[in-house]
């Protein structure tokens, strides 16, 4: 127990934990949104994400920026951020709505038991990482420097990164307009009413089936920013990437509260934050294991996570 | 009623009818080996490794040098005389003893070049060991291996408890590095390596000492943790036990956080692999150790001849492999067509190959005067080129 | 009156894949075939059925022998691993999917992390047997199997006493916790559970044969499957006791609705927490034996996949009862076994390469066109029909 690396390195831990945990709070989102809705843990959505590392990364390619081009200046950055976030965006959201059609609505129409979405989900998750994995031969794809991190701001002996600033802040901006999004328009509204009865809401006259589309459709939508934010981040991607980053990102939806989208975010960030500082303290190998037994530490006294189920309820 | 009985008697019909089958058929299981003993066609030699998976590369390069040889001995001595049997264990323990057991029930295969991982060597050896087949390994550096009493296991470089020292040395003497950071993956290759080299640069050079994931099992390829305590700890170069995914994510994301110092890591990272994970530009002037001499510096035509067979250029270890086939091969012509008789030609044998000379000690370790480490350097274009031989201990 | 299972209130006039009616046909013949076969099987007074049942045995006993069957033969036993050593994988493979199937299937409780138990009596059996352990106390394998199975079921307990308050889909997320707490503790705790280095030596089951070699040996994994079969069985019969019991009555009480279960005095507490020890025991007993088998173990062995792989064979297989449990075992080993060393004709690689991609999409096929699983309970395909009847348009 190095308690003096925690210590020591508390800023430095904290301002990467948050960098971190913004990429998790809007991967969590998408799982917290079909689980809201549907009671279904969207174990493809990991594929989702990962979908959109690869999208990013082929765009980037097709306009010239390669991972052994250098950092490209500000201007020419912003447009292949922009075209890396809408290529993602498309990819990842075409992802989950080919899921949800091939893989749950079948499933739906016939009113298959809850455990049976969860196995058709874990095949369809396999089929498309393993497609994925036989396209690429398994191997690691490099991306390209898109930002080259250099500290903006610092206080103390914490030096914070232009990098995890735009993390932070497109994670919060991303949520902001979700958040308003559910709360405040007609189509939110109806996201709202089928999660919280969706058998009134039909007879409400409401489409489910839209209204559920729609819900994959924004998981997706975070997802891709996820996407481009890692790729920001690691700048590397592989067939199974999603798969233990989507891990965690579960783990974030349910400590803060699955179902609930503040609670994504919070779970999101509070485990980006507790994992680093569980880095520092007992060692970079023990991180997973810190982030388990704080899940399982709040579920004990929180049996329904921080912030509680409430997708439903008005206060979202 | 008697429909049912009907079918419970068709039931004992089929049972009888399997019962039959085998027993008739089950003398077919052992079959008696080899061709007329006089010729040394019709025999295989079998390469056991990993061709498909996330290491792929490295069991790639070694089968195809193995292959080489079989092809070059073949275009001498008639098509298709001595054929290379593949066996794709994925580099994965647990698949590994299937396979060996279907390879050793083989009759024609009188020697196996592999395992290439040491994972793989410790699952699978003690069926070889029991079969009675000769292995070669080109590559797996485990210490371990070569004390479990296997009498067919011969490795035919030097292993972790050179490799590791010598680094060491290259670290502290030829880069004049005072302050080392050693992180490993924990892995068995990973974590044997750092140890080594930890143990031999001594606690008043290693400033700070972590452990990651294996490759692909780090969450999200993250390792801000581990690079955080890097760039604390003041080290001007660090030591990573493992394989040239996780090395590359590592460097990668050092260069990221702007640490200048320089990456040095074994032969796991001793592939074009580590820059295209890293990004050539931050993967130039990290160095590698293989207990290998360079590809380039192999003897007589094997660069080209390679180049020729399969249009890319040799890796780390093919043209070890090579000589391992190559010395199966020279068993054959010696008339050793029995794995028992192999293996005793194997235990006397002083070869000269394109790599190296091979003589091996009682436990199947290369003879330690032939061990060689080399260091590489990461160019600017992203390949591993020889830098000097590392310094002896 | 025949059950197709795939009856559904479908808007007039709408038309997709699923409903397609030849598909429809097809899969509504092969069900009505099966659930014929069921309805005569328990039409049969008990000693007819005991007859089946051993006929059914014999068979397995001598699946070893089923490559020697003319025609058929070769096209069921895999190509490249030996195929005792797959049916002696397809043996662990199926006792996990029992086992999991109490928990899962009879209870209800959605167990994502069940390879942590078959790790936990793999790895006492190590500490208990290997000279490698820090233990020292190198015991054989026999004495080590009880201690192994009770510390198993012990950390049933220990993992389910606290999560009994969580719902389904919390209590999923524990669970996987749990599985991978545990590989990750070996993978980092390198002096007592020795991570990826692992536990080499660890001795294969007693017993001799008539000419005094071992019984259980390195070459030969047919005593193993043998070995294994018989366990199932015992299994097999201690678990369709314990359903037919009060215990099972009160499992089922437990999944259907628990609320309403502990209203009518069902101890759920209790009952929850045998389901778990049972699955506990179970898994540990698969580690056992896998520990016997490979002699060789190390924490790449019990990823996370491997617990997916599991449940996933365990509910297409069909949830709830043990003929399904066993066919998806069976099933989840034999496919990716029996797909590696072909060769695909597009581009000639192993198939093995693209056997998880095949396997993703069998289960996504049998799952929507079979939700209730391959041969599914009859509970659940009532369940299933009464479920689609209340679909709201």
């Amino acid at each position: 127990m190095h308690i003096s690396g925690l210590i020591d390195n508390f800023g430095p831990l904290t301002m990467t934990g948050l960098a971190q945990g913004a990429i998790y709070a809007l991967f969590a989102l998408g799982y917290t949104l079909v689980y809201g809705v549907l009671r279904l843990i969207n174990f493809a959505h990991s594929e989702v994400f990962m979908m959109g590392t690869f999208a990013a990364l082929q765009t980037w390619g097709v306009l010239g920026l390669n991972p052994n081009s250098p950092a490209p200046t500000f201007g020419r950055m912003l447009g292949f951020l922009a075209a890396g976030l809408v290529a993602a965006i498309i990819a990842s959201g075409l992802t989950a709505l080919a899921v949800e059609l091939v893989a749950y609505r079948p499933l739906r129409r016939r009113n298959a038991p809850p455990l049976a979405f969860l196995i058709t989900a874990i095949g369809a998750s396999l089929t498309i990482s393993e497609g994925i994995g036989v396209i690429t031969k398994h191997n690691l794809h490099g991306g390209p420097t898109l930002i080259k991190e250099e500290p903006v701001l610092t206080i103390g002996n914490t030096a914070i990164s232009n990098l995890q600033l735009l993390l932070i802040l497109l994670a919060l901006v991303m949520m902001f307009f979700l958040d308003r999004f559910i709360n405040k328009t007609r189509l939110g509204r109806g996201v709202r009413a089928v999660a919280q009865n969706s058998d009134s809401a039909a007879l409400m006259g409401v489409n489910k089936n839209r209204v559920i589309s729609l819900v994959f459709l924004l998981g997706g939508l975070m997802a891709g920013v996820a996407a481009v934010m890692y790729m920001l981040k690691i700048g590397d991607t592989r067939y199974d990437t999603g798969f233990t980053l989507g891990i965690e990102a579960f783990t974030a939806a349910v400590l803060g509260g699955i179902g609930n989208l503040r609670g994504a975010l919070l779970g999101g960030l509070l485990l980006g934050v507790v994992e680093n500082y569980g880095a520092g303290l007992f060692g970079t190998q023990w991180h997973t294991v810190v982030a388990f037994v704080l899940l399982v530490g709040i579920l004990l006294f929180r049996p329904t996570g921080l912030l509680g189920e409430s997708l439903g309820r008005a206060r979202a | 009623m008697r429909q049912g009985l009907a079918r419970a008697f068709g039931g004992v019909a089929i049972a009888a009818l399997l019962v039959g089958a085998a027993a008739c058929n089950s003398s077919n299981k052992t079959t008696t080996g080899g061709a007329s003993s006089g010729s040394t066609c019709g025999y295989k030699i079998a390469y056991f490794g990993a061709l498909t998976g996330s290491s792929a590369n490295l069991g790639v390069n070694i089968e195809q040098g193995a292959e080489l040889a079989v092809v070059q001995y073949n275009a001498k001595h008639g098509k298709d005389c001595i054929t290379m049997q593949k066996f794709d264990s994925q580099g994965d323990p647990a698949v590994a003893p299937g396979l060996a057991r279907s390879l050793v029930t083989d009759a024609k295969i009188i020697g196996v070049v592999g395992p290439p991982f040491s994972g793989e060597s410790e699952a699978a050896d003690p069926i070889f060991n029991d079969a009675g087949i000769p292995t070669i390994t080109p590559s797996a550096t485990r210490v371990s291996l070569s004390t479990h009493g296997w009498k067919i296991f011969h490795r035919a470089v030097a292993n972790d408890g050179s490799q590791g020292p010598a680094a060491a040395a290259y670290i502290k003497n030829v880069l004049k590095a005072d302050k080392v950071f050693v992180g490993d993956d924990q892995s068995a290759y990973g974590a044997g390596l750092a140890d080594a080299v930890k143990g031999a640069l001594g606690s008043a050079v290693v400033v700070g000492t972590d452990k990651t994931s294996a490759d692909g099992r780090q969450p999200g390829n993250d390792f801000s943790g581990f690079v955080q305590k890097v760039i604390a700890s003041g080290a001007t170069a660090l030591f990573y036990g493992g394989y040239y995914q996780n090395a590359g994510l590592i460097r990668k994301q050092l260069t990221a956080k702007g640490w200048k110092g320089t990456l040095v890591a074994g032969d796991g990272v001793d592939d074009p692999g580590f820059a295209a994970a890293a990004g050539n530009d931050a993967a130039a002037g990290s160095y590698v150790s293989c207990p290998c001499s360079p590809a380039s510096k192999a003897g007589g035509s094997f660069v080209a001849d390679y180049k020729a067979q399969w249009n890319t250029d040799a890796g780390t270890y093919s043209d070890v492999a090579y000589d391992a086939a190559n010395m199966f091969l020279k068993g054959l012509d010696a008339g050793n067509t029995t794995p028992d008789k192999m293996n005793t030609f194997l235990s006397t044998i002083q070869y000269t190959g394109v790599a190296n000379t091979y003589k091996f000690t009682s436990v199947g370790e290369l003879d330690p005067t032939y061990i060689k480490v080399w260091m590489f350097k990461f160019g600017a274009d992203g390949k591993p080129v020889p830098d000097q031989e590392a310094p002896k201990s | 009156m025949t059950t197709t299972g795939t009856e559904h209130a479908s808007a007039p006039g709408r038309e997709d894949a699923y409903q397609h009616r030849g598909l429809k046909r097809l899969t509504g013949r092969i069900a009505a075939r099966m659930d014929r076969l069921r309805r005569w099987y328990r039409g049969l007074p008990w000693p007819q059925r005991a007859l089946v049942l051993l006929l059914v045995a014999v068979a397995a006993y001598l699946l070893p022998y089923v490559g020697d069957i003319p025609l058929i033969g070769p096209q069921i036993v895999t190509v490249h691993t030996d195929w005792p050593s797959a049916l002696f994988r397809m043996s662990y493979f199926v006792l996990l999917a029992l086992g999991l199937n109490v928990v899962v299937g009879y209870a209800g409780l959605l167990d994502l992390g069940y390879v942590g138990f078959f790790a936990v009596g793999a790895y006492t059996v190590a500490l208990l047997t290997s000279p490698d352990s820090v233990f020292g106390t190198k015991w054989v394998w026999l004495a080590a199997v009880p201690v192994a199975v009770a510390v198993a079921m012990v950390s049933g307990l220990i993992l389910g006493w606290p999560t009994l308050r969580l719902r389904g889909d919390y209590l999923a997320i524990v669970t996987l916790g749990f599985a991978e707490i545990i590989r990750i503790t070996a993978d980092s705790t390198p002096g007592f559970l020795r991570g990826d280095r692992g536990f080499g030596g660890i001795p294969h089951p007693p017993g001799r044969n008539s000419d005094g070699t071992a019984l259980f040996g390195v070459r030969d994994a047919t005593p193993y499957f043998w070995l294994g079969l018989s366990v199932v069985i015992l299994v097999i019969l201690a678990v369709r006791n314990l359903d037919h019991s009060r215990v099972g009555r009160s499992w089922l009480a437990v999944r259907e609705d628990e609320e309403a279960a502990e209203i009518m005095g069902v101890r759920t507490v209790k009952f929850k927490l045998w389901a778990f020890a049972i699955g506990a025991f179970v898994g540990g007993l698969g580690g056992v034996m896998f520990a016997g088998y490979q002699g060789f173990m190390n924490s790449s062995a019990f990823v996370l996949q491997f617990s997916i792989l599991i449940l996933a064979g365990v509910v297409m297989g069909g949830a709830g009862n043990m003929p399904g449990a066993i066919l998806g075992g069976a099933l989840v080993s034999y496919i990716p076994d029996r797909l590696t060393g072909i060769n695909d004709p597009l581009f000639h690689n192993d198939l093995a390469q693209w056997r998880f991609l095949i396997f993703g999409v069998a289960i996504i096929v049998i799952m929507v066109f079979r939700p209730q699983g391959l041969i599914p309970s009859r509970r659940r395909a009532m369940e299933l029909k009464d479920r689609a009847k209340e679909v709201a348009p």
